[in-house]
């Protein structure tokens, strides 16, 4: 709708035509995603309510305000009033604000608690952050893996056309199941990474030598892609995270294949290695240094 | 009103001519000035890497810059408008204003107030010469983070003792204008009588104190941490990274306000006088004020809530944060029921306050969001962040700075700067930095993460017209410096009173106003 309507400013005048008729087409997100996660609908939820809350005081406020630019302005003829203060009027916008605070601060409360209630998990994974790729560890199934950026250099570097989901695709994205509640374990290996898919609803940092813990239920299949979201150094813009949201019976499957392909390359078990000269690393970005 | 220049009791009388005039400068006003330059000089600087940055964003993937050198202009970006541009713009406002609006001759400390204000160039230009050095200059952010920052090249010690020089000048600043301030008051001028600039420049002083040092330390451990052994901030070593967040931004907060409580009092000098009204609830005012600097001590955690603190600390933040809104809202209201039933006029200065007021609120706004803990977790580190800090402090700090430069310039130049064109700088800038600003909400919300040089494809009609925005607002900060030089060199005779609203010390003294404000000290009553 709002996407529809700058759409529509297409004025000459703006010199912003050709830019506007690019994205009038393109839908235009305007607004955080309200996620695939319990606790997503949740901080959704909340920021509405107090998107619209400073909405309706701004528009008290700035309404008070543009009132009176208009009105009590000299060359209307205005005589300034002499009030200068009044006690009552500070106590109440006092008061009033500190009510509405507390009314915000109800749901904001009950959410947070939900959001680091991370027990009783049906399943964990741990995330490390590597300048500049994810590591994943299923704690239960002994699978592990990297997961670097695919997006061909030539993207990069506008030498080839950027595809769909340019600097949000990876070689191996982390499979999870719905419907079951995973702990995700969240440190690095060198700098301070933060794990961050918006889908989910939360972000965590991951720092050398500490573990965070955070939850995530997600709620219908899909593929959700966020990035690293703490500055890394040079390719912080180029570790992205993909998340693969599976059923349970094909999450088992997946499972099952991963644990078969480590069994029979059960000689050459050293995936570190390998993965570090992964052919996805975008040769350009990385002789910056 | 006696003109001391012409009077031949001391030597220090008339300002020695040329050169030496300003590297032996003593005088509140040369030194002001000196601080009003530099800060200028600094922030057309500190804008050209923001042009830079905003260059390289205007289209999905790698045009311009290499990511290295693209976070090397963020983290420099950031360091110069800080500690470069705002912080010593508001010194030299200080240092202009303080003794004219209480009543002094000078400020108290003048030898301390020279060696303050020379420092910055040396603390600079080490600073932006790192840019040469070998690997280049810090490119960890400005809020330099270990482990990251650590990775810096040759560049590290420079940046470190640049910002040991920026603290040392500032604490001397914010010495120097509380020993003004308390001893150096006209007779009757009490403590509840100081026009609001002046107390919220005593409050922002005794944040400048406090927190500065905790900056120090906090630097100081990271070069030990780096050249000799130590291990605070090591995991390995049996140190914390998340340490230095909290030393961070233990200083980090407090600063946000020694960047905003003095806007907060040059918008509360302009709006009465445009209104022809006196400012409603002063000493709510002085009282919110004073409410903003404690509360800014207990709120740092906001800027960490997903580090992964406990619980109750996040709680804690949260309430504590949520609770500034409370005498911000004050303010907010203060100045509209000043302007409300007055007689108002729209010259540049009271344009730019007007517009200070509207879009320094939308910041408050969006800071209020980012205080709801759990949206923080979506919000952090995001351009929402981006857009928010920049709504304080360009549209808050920066137009409050650009409104003092309007309202005080005739004061002292003794000239009128020209109207119409200060009224076509108000629209460029203020449209121009809407459409710089406003759609990086869009584009936080959307998912897009800050400090990249690079994004997904959806967040590029965003950019592209944030980047537009960025060179309208960018070029016409030009026109602010023909406007400012014009004004100093031509333009009309200014009044002693320049405004028919205006009222205090300042406005009785003549313009431009003697070498030495006050020789004998007025009467306030």
């Amino acid at each position: 709708m709002l996407a529809n309507l700058l759409a529509r400013m297409r004025y000459p005048a703006l010199g912003l035509g050709l830019l506007w008729s690019l994205s009038a087409a393109a839908d235009l997100k305007l607004n955080m995603p309200e996620g695939v996660t319990t606790i997503s609908h949740q901080i959704y939820d909340l920021h509405m309510t107090i998107l619209w809350i400073c909405v309706a005081i701004g528009v008290g406020v700035f309404g008070t305000m543009f009132y009176s630019i208009y009105y009590h302005r000299k060359s209307k003829g205005a005589v300034p009033a002499h009030f200068h203060e009044s006690t009552t009027v500070e106590i109440v916008w006092t008061v009033v604000p500190m009510l509405i605070l507390i009314f915000m601060a109800v749901p904001a409360t009950r959410t947070l608690i939900n959001l680091e209630d991370v027990s009783k998990p049906d399943l964990t994974i741990k995330v490390t952050g590597y300048q500049w790729k994810w590591s994943y560890d299923y704690l239960d199934e002994g699978i592990s893996f990297f997961s670097t950026l695919s997006t061909p250099a030539e993207q990069i570097n506008n030498l080839a056309p950027k595809d769909k989901d340019y600097l949000l695709e990876v070689d191996n994205p982390l499979v999870v199941p719905v419907g079951k509640k995973i702990r995700i374990l969240t440190t690095a290996a060198d700098v301070i990474h933060s794990w961050w898919v918006p889908s989910l609803g939360w972000k965590r940092d991951a720092i050398p030598g500490f573990i965070n813990e955070s939850w995530a239920l997600i709620e219908k299949p899909g593929v959700y892609r966020g990035q690293c979201a703490e500055l890394c150094g040079k390719d912080h813009g180029y570790m992205p995270i993909v998340v693969v949201a599976k059923t349970q019976e094909e999450y088992r499957q997946w499972v099952e294949s991963k644990k078969a392909a480590k069994t029979a390359s059960l000689g050459s078990d050293n995936p570190g290695p390998a993965m570090t000269n992964a052919p996805g690393q975008p040769a350009p970005v990385t002789a910056a240094q | 009103m006696s003109t001391a220049t012409h009077v031949h009791v001391e030597h220090h009388d008339a300002p020695p001519r040329g050169i030496w005039r300003w590297l032996s400068a003593t005088n509140h006003k040369d030194i002001g000035t000196l601080y009003l330059v530099f800060s200028l000089i600094m922030f057309l600087i500190g804008g050209c890497m923001a042009l830079i940055i905003r260059a390289e964003l205007f289209q999905p993937g790698l045009q311009f810059v290499t990511p290295q050198f693209f976070n090397q202009m963020t983290t420099m970006h950031a360091l110069v408008m800080v500690f470069g541009a705002v912080m010593p713009a508001f010194t030299g406002l200080a240092n202009w204003l303080i003794p004219m609006m209480i009543g002094a001759p000078d400020m108290a400390l003048p030898r301390m107030n020279n060696w303050s204000f020379w420092i910055l160039p040396f603390a600079f230009t080490l600073l932006l010469s790192t840019l040469f050095m070998q690997g280049g200059g810090p490119a960890g952010g400005w809020t330099l983070y270990p482990p990251l920052v650590l990775q810096t090249g040759n560049a590290f010690p420079f940046v470190i003792l640049s910002v040991h020089m920026m603290g040392i000048s500032s604490i001397m600043g914010a010495i120097n204008v509380i020993a003004t301030i308390l001893n150096m008051r006209a007779p009757g001028m009490t403590l509840m009588k100081m026009p609001l600039f002046v107390w919220t420049w005593l409050i922002t002083a005794y944040l400048l104190i406090a927190v500065m040092p905790v900056l120090a330390g906090g630097v100081t451990m990271l070069l030990t941490d780096k050249f000799f052994g130590t291990s605070f901030f090591n995991a390995a070593g049996g140190g914390d990274p998340v340490m230095f967040q909290h030393i961070f931004w233990f200083f980090g907060h407090p600063e946000v306000y020694i960047m905003i409580l003095p806007a907060f009092g040059v918008i509360s000098m302009i709006i009465p006088t445009f209104a022809r009204k006196p400012l409603f609830g002063y000493s709510s005012m002085v009282y919110a004020t004073a409410s903003i600097a404690f509360l800014s001590f207990i709120v740092w955690g906001h800027h960490m809530f997903t580090v992964g603190m406990p619980l109750a600390g996040e709680l804690f933040f949260m309430y504590a944060t949520m609770i500034i809104a409370v005498p911000t809202g004050v303010k907010v209201f203060n100045w509209v029921s000043t302007m409300w039933k007055g007689s108002m006029t729209f010259e540049t200065p009271m344009l730019f306050a007007i517009a200070f007021v509207i879009l320094f609120t939308i910041g408050g706004f969006s800071g209020l969001m980012l205080a709801i803990a759990p949206a923080d977790f979506q919000y952090q580190d995001t351009y929402f962040v981006v857009a928010h800090f920049h709504y304080v402090l360009v549209t808050g700090a920066v137009f409050s700075l650009m409104a003092a430069a309007y309202y005080w310039l005739p004061k002292w130049t003794g000239h009128m700067y020209d109207e119409k064109l200060g009224k076509i700088h108000f629209w460029l800038s203020v449209i121009g930095v809407n459409i710089l600003f406003f759609p990086q909400h869009f584009l936080g919300l959307a998912g897009m993460p800050r400090r990249i040089p690079d994004y997904a494809l959806q967040f590029a009609e965003f950019n592209a017209l944030s980047s537009i925005g960025a060179y309208i607002y960018g070029f016409s900060q030009l026109l602010f410096v023909y406007i400012v030089i014009k004004t100093i060199r031509s333009g009309e005779k200014a009044t002693d009173q320049v405004w028919e609203g205006a009222r205090g010390l300042e406005w009785t003294l003549s313009s431009p106003p003697p070498y030495h404000s006050f020789t004998t000290a007025p009467e306030v009553h």
